[in-house]
């Protein structure tokens, strides 16, 4: 106990440090999903912006990338991460392996929730004159909001879970934190005091993603 | 319908929409089987002002036709033209213009359901550029118009079936279009709601001046708002005309079978039978077939030449102030006066012995 008093400080430290990679993760991987999924859907066939070529591309890219463990991900891509954001370690490195991993997550969410926008609300807009872009942001984005918003905040659930493995390649926050203070000196509170400010973190997530999303669909 | 200028005798020969050859395939979805030939080789006129009612079974590929129309589909072959316009040779941007002249209602409504029943209405309208305040103002007119003023800030998951229609047809007008198409418009409502959208279609036609094109499977349809027929089967226009016509007297079988769902025709063979079993006297039919006839005109003939008569078989029916149907009646008496007063009435309509 003594010492998780002891190490307040660096505790804090990595909460914030954890929001902060959480954070730029999502703003990169919120919106690189959200074209992604914009992509796989609006190219399918039959969609406002068919493109056969494009889609299955898309859908390969997806479908490689998606179901590899995080923890592996995380290591795979960092010479790709040297090229891009200049190092293979370290906040800016993990930053970068979240936000291409939470790419491919949230486009997958992204297309799903699409696809739930009845086809005949899409056929009224053309029918209207309306233009593919003007369609996705005014009808596909508006009717599917609701589902879009439970999307997110389980992709922020899962992005705080990849932010733990964050250590892995020297980066910081809570994940690292309990494994260099807790698991390594075998301090059992230690560990939990950073379980604990991750289930509050997921928990005041989920609720505020619950209630927006209920706003949006007014139940 | 509007008094017709001389002078305008010209522009308005020319239809509002004309589909020359129409020719829709649907690729094959899998290999080995082959495509789907949705609609063949239709040619079909509807002038300004005109209801031209498509009426056909399912699959029979009247919802196609008119989603190339509006150039939902393309078009494999033909010329589809609407307002003098070919349709197929548009490009994105000048075809997203000349679809807001075209309105479109649907059988599941299709209405947005984030937004409100106003900004569903206002929605075309925002889309095309009209401001924020004029495009609500003229939504309101038009919920105005279709009796939904009250509605305006319920969402239309709070909405009756007929109600979210009227709310569909508010938005298909609310752009001001020449033409509006309706696929199914009421298949999916009861029949007291149905004929309160149907009157409401109708108002369009008449107070608004627009040209439409409806599409549906219920006889009941036609016969209340249309002007105009036309006859589905298998991808082609089997038959089409007015709808008195078609309705008096149908050529093709398959109209037949539409017209006989609305009124009773001639007894068959075998129904003929079960009559004569049933009634004695002289069996005939009259057939009121040009709408000039009406049956009081014939039973008053009858009565005058002293002919008991009782009505076994057929129907009369209306299409736009017109009758229209076949009566079959059991006559009493001798020979000789049956025959004269026979024709009288043959005088006034057409009179077949059942065989
Ligand atoms: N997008 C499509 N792809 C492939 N085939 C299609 C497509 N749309 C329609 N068809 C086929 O074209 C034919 C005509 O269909 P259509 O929907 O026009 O019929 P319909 O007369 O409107 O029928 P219903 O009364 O059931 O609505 C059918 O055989 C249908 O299977
Ligand atoms: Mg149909």
């Amino acid at each position: 106990m003594e010492s998780l008093l002891e190490l307040q400080p660096l505790f804090w430290q990595a909460v914030i440090e954890t929001l902060k990679i959480v954070s730029i993760s999502l703003i990169f991987g919120g919106i690189g999903g959200l074209l992604v999924g914009l992509a796989l859907y609006t190219t399918r066939a039959g969609g406002v912006l068919q493109q056969r070529v494009v889609n299955g591309a898309l859908n390969v890219l997806v479908n490689t990338f998606r179901p590899i463990p995080f923890i592996i991900f995380i290591a795979a891509v960092q010479p790709l991460a040297r090229e891009v954001v200049g190092t293979g370690i370290g906040d800016p490195a993990a930053i970068f392996a979240i936000s291409l991993a939470a790419t491919f997550g949230i486009s997958r969410l992204v297309e799903q929730n699409l696809v739930s926008v009845p086809e005949g609300v899409i056929e009224a807009a053309r029918s209207m004159g309306c233009s593919p872009l003007r369609i996705i942001f005014t009808v596909l984005i508006p009717e599917a909001l609701g589902p879009l918003i439970l999307g997110y905040t389980f992709a922020i659930v899962a992005v705080i879970d990849m932010s733990a493995v964050a250590g892995f390649i020297g980066g910081g926050g809570i994940g690292n934190f309990a494994i260099q203070y807790g698991y390594r000196q075998y301090d059992y509170v230690v560990t939990w005091a950073a379980v604990i400010a991750i289930i509050v973190i997921v928990q005041l997530v989920q609720f505020f993603g619950n209630w927006l999303a209920r706003k949006a669909l007014r139940r | 319908m509007a008094l017709v200028n001389p002078n305008e005798a010209v522009a308005d020969s020319q239809p509002l929409v004309s589909l020359r050859g129409v020719t829709k395939r649907f690729a094959a979805q899998r290999r080995k089987s082959t495509g789907v030939l949705a609609v063949d080789d239709v040619s079909l006129d509807v002038a300004a002002g005109d209801v031209c009612g498509v009426i056909g079974y399912s699959g029979a590929g009247k919802s196609t036709l008119v989603r190339l129309i509006n150039a939902l589909e393309p078009i494999n072959e033909g010329q589809i033209l609407v307002d003098g316009q070919d349709i197929a040779s548009l490009s994105g941007k000048q075809l997203r213009v000349a679809r807001r002249n075209i309105g479109m209602i649907f059988q599941q409504f299709n209405l947005f359901a984030s937004r409100t029943v106003l900004g569903n209405v206002a929605f075309p309208l925002r889309q095309s550029g009209m401001s924020g305040a004029n495009a609500r103002g003229r939504a309101q007119e038009m919920l105005d118009f279709v009796g939904l003023a009250d509605k305006a800030s319920n969402y239309p998951e709070q909405l009756s079936g007929g109600q979210k229609q009227r709310v569909g047809i508010a938005r298909a007008l609310a752009p001001n279009p020449t033409l509006l198409l309706a696929d199914e418009a009421t298949s999916a409502l009861d029949p007291e709601t149905t004929s309160e959208v149907l009157g409401l279609l109708r108002r369009a036609n008449t107070d608004l001046g627009i040209t439409m094109v409806l599409i549906t499977h219920e006889m009941e349809v036609i016969q209340s708002l249309a002007t105009h027929v036309a006859v589905m089967e298998a991808g082609r226009v089997v038959e089409h005309g007015e709808v008195f016509d078609v309705f008096a007297r149908p050529r093709h079988p398959a109209s037949r079978k539409f017209v006989g769902t609305v009124v009773k025709g001639v007894p068959s063979p075998a129904e003929a039978a079960m009559l004569r079993e049933r009634h004695t006297g002289k069996l005939v039919t009259v057939s009121f077939t040009d709408g000039a006839a009406s049956q009081g005109e014939v039973f008053q003939k009858l009565g005058a030449a002293g002919v008991p008569f009782e009505l076994v078989y057929g129907g009369i029916n209306e299409v736009q102030g017109k009758t229209f149907g076949h009566l079959t009646l059991a006559l009493q008496g001798s020979d000789v006066a049956v025959d004269g007063a026979l024709s009288t009435v043959r005088e006034v309509a057409e009179v077949t012995e059942v065989a």
